[in-house]
């Protein structure tokens, strides 16, 4: 059993999204700090892509101001490094299918794995595409996780039999960013998941951003994702951001408990 | 070797694919559903012929450039006349196929991306004609560039939404109208101009492109008795190239030459050329070549052609590369404004600056060739939207 299912033992597991190099990666390391110790059970590291076609406007922004940094798929592996010195929590690299397949999907599984990155979530590599990544994630102990949304229905069977370390569960159409309510029926799309996969945990992510709407969506699912968020936050405060995100974090963890 | 070549839909050797979010994999599906059932069908295939000729105007003409031939004093030159098409080039073959298709699936809005803002003036066209919604994406600098096609397509009742995000050019615009298609998948259908993007888009726009090809071979075979030496095209995604080389791809005696945009040049990072200067990546949801860098980042691309500037080919393009069925050369800014001129004055026809790329290889390949040898040059365009910033370019200013 991979780590990322460890993640979901204590109690409803939080899930939070930081772009790395956001504003820079010396930031990064005290947000990832600062969210493993106010109760993160997972944290997804994002890698920056030039042209992030899944997200909103706010995760946008923090990409491309991570970029501006001069932030390289390079200087996050070594970042990496630098977080696992103190924080053990479960992580995973959410990035685009671009950034891996360039730098060599082997090459970057096999350093993923000897940092101590536990998977991988690729938004534009879908259940049809997915044989060019995951088995070699695999072969480096790295889980490949899927994504379902709402307009998944009968492929939500398909996806959860073979999903790894959770299944991310998208609570709305659209890019991220929350929009205020949330509208989809979840408990029908985790039923469905449990049905294919009853081992499998699933969190929900893309439209969470209040204690209120992790509160929740926790009741039908096993985690909460939290990324624009905490990238809003990240954004304001810029480099004195971490204590804002350790308390963010705090107040989250605490509505889902 | 990508083992997945095999396995997934829509591969042109290892190119292609469907690398998009989940979000849109069942409307991609829907789609090529759809399409499978139509393109067989022969209502909707005299619906759509019907389109072509009377409203369109097809077949466009294939007119034997004398003055240019005798002026190069090589190959038997012959311009296909896209630009003479309904809404000025190409792209309406693409679209009222497209269109039609969304009307037949229960769609009632379109939405498209657009560079020089030629395919965002058919969509919109396409759509006045069909009673549909249409928002057309597009990006800041080039709705600076094209002022005078986002008035048409305001015009033609669509709403243009300029695209600021990233360089906020034709990349971004395609970032954006898949987006778009994410947040309103069921009504809405994604009109994509350019044989690029996920499966099934490169094929279905293939096909509608590919009557340019048809009708050349024809053409050609009624004026000539034989087919063309070679077929000529400019290249930024390569619908219109496609267009022009797909009926030809089996008759290998038949140079196939694709037109990338060079900008500045092919050795500074001011260009656009993706085949000369790209890498195989994975991006807008297809596997082909890109600009990036060396960590997978896209880079910023460049030409003075609105139309062209974007980092990606279409996956057959890259499959027809890598076999070496089609050549692809580099051409930059100042030649096709060369050639832009140059067929202005010399044929009394101004083509769109994208198209003024395969003219410019043109005025190189055809002194080299015999006066017994033809070549055809796909007009994919007419230059009207171009004039004054190539007065710009010029120097003069000239402002529409």
């Amino acid at each position: 059993m991979s780590k990322i299912r460890e993640a979901f033992r204590n109690g409803k597991a939080f899930v939070a999204f930081i772009t790395c190099g956001d504003p820079d990666l010396e930031n990064t390391v005290e947000v990832v700090k600062a969210a493993a110790k106010n109760g993160a059970d997972l944290i997804e590291l994002g890698i920056p892509f030039s042209d992030p076609t899944a997200e909103g406007p706010d995760i946008q922004g923090a990409n491309l101001r991570a970029l501006a940094g001069g932030v390289t798929t390079d200087k996050i592996f070594e970042t990496v490094k630098e977080i696992r010195k103190t924080v053990s929590t479960p992580m995973v690299f959410m990035t685009y299918a671009n950034v891996v397949y360039s730098y060599g999907i082997e090459r970057f599984c096999k350093i993923a794995s000897e940092i101590g990155m536990d998977g991988m979530i690729l938004p534009d590599v879908p259940f049809e595409e997915k044989e060019e990544f995951a088995p070699t994630c695999r072969r480096y102990g790295l889980d490949f996780i899927s994504l379902i949304v709402p307009t998944s229905h009968e492929r939500i069977a398909m996806i959860a039999k073979e999903a790894e370390g959770f299944v991310y569960c998208v609570s709305s159409l659209g890019v991220t960013g929350d929009r205020g309510t949330i509208t989809t029926d979840i408990s029908a799309m985790t039923e469905l998941v449990r049905k294919a996969n009853p081992s499998i945990p699933c969190a929900v992510g893309f439209d969470i951003s209040t204690p209120e709407q992790a509160k929740l969506m926790a009741q039908f699912a096993d985690g909460v994702i939290v990324g624009s968020g905490i990238v809003r936050i990240v954004g304001q405060h810029g480099k004195n951001a971490a204590p804002y995100v350790g308390e963010y974090v705090k107040s989250m963890k605490d509505a889902i408990r | 070797m990508d083992t997945n070549a095999k396995t997934s839909r829509g591969r042109f050797g290892v190119h292609g694919g469907q690398y998009i979010p989940e979000t849109l994999m069942n409307a991609v599906i829907e789609l090529e559903e759809a399409y499978n059932h139509y393109k067989n069908d022969p209502a909707f295939n005299q619906e759509l012929t019907a389109l072509l000729n009377d409203y369109a105007g097809r077949p466009s003409r294939l007119y034997y450039a004398e003055k240019m031939t005798k002026d190069l004093g090589g190959a038997k030159i012959y311009l296909k006349r896209e630009d003479l098409n309904h809404t000025g080039s190409h792209k309406i073959n693409n679209v009222l196929g497209q269109a039609l298709l969304a009307k037949k699936m229960g769609k009632i809005r379109l939405i498209a991306e657009t560079g020089a803002g030629q395919h965002g003036v058919a969509t919109a066209t396409a759509a006045a004609l069909m009673g549909m919604e249409c928002v057309v994406f597009m990006g800041k600098e080039d709705t600076e560039r094209q002022a005078l096609n986002v008035y048409r397509m305001k015009l033609l009742g669509a709403d243009v939404i300029p695209v600021t995000t990233g360089t906020a050019t034709l990349k971004d615009a395609v970032s954006e109208a898949m987006r778009e298609w994410t947040n309103r998948i069921d009504d809405t259908h994604y009109c994509l101009g350019s044989v690029m993007g996920p499966h099934p888009f490169p094929t279905i726009v293939r096909d509608f492109q590919s009557v340019i090809s048809k009708e050349i071979k024809a053409q050609m075979l009624e004026k000539e008795g034989r087919l063309p030496d070679a077929v000529i095209a400019c290249v930024g995604g390569g619908s219109n190239a496609i267009g022009a080389f797909y009926h030809f791809i089996e008759d290998t005696a038949v140079r196939l030459i694709g037109c990338e945009a060079a900008g500045r040049g092919i050795d500074t990072f001011e260009t656009a050329a993706t085949i000369s200067t790209g890498r195989l990546g994975i991006f807008h949801g297809m596997k082909s070549y890109f600009c990036q860098d060396e960590f997978g980042q896209i880079a910023p691309v460049y030409s003075i052609s609105a139309g062209l500037d974007y980092p990606g080919v279409g996956p057959e393009h890259a499959w027809l590369h890598d076999t070496g069925r089609a050549e692809y050369v580099a051409i930059t800014d100042d030649e096709a404004v060369n050639a832009f001129e140059y067929l202005s004055r010399t044929e009394g026809v101004i083509p769109a600056i994208e198209s003024s790329h395969a003219v410019a290889y043109a005025l190189k390949l055809a002194p080299t060739m015999d006066k017994d040898q033809i070549i055809v040059i796909n007009i994919s365009g007419r230059g009207d939207k171009d004039v004054a910033a190539i007065a710009r370019y010029r120097g003069e200013e000239l402002y529409e």
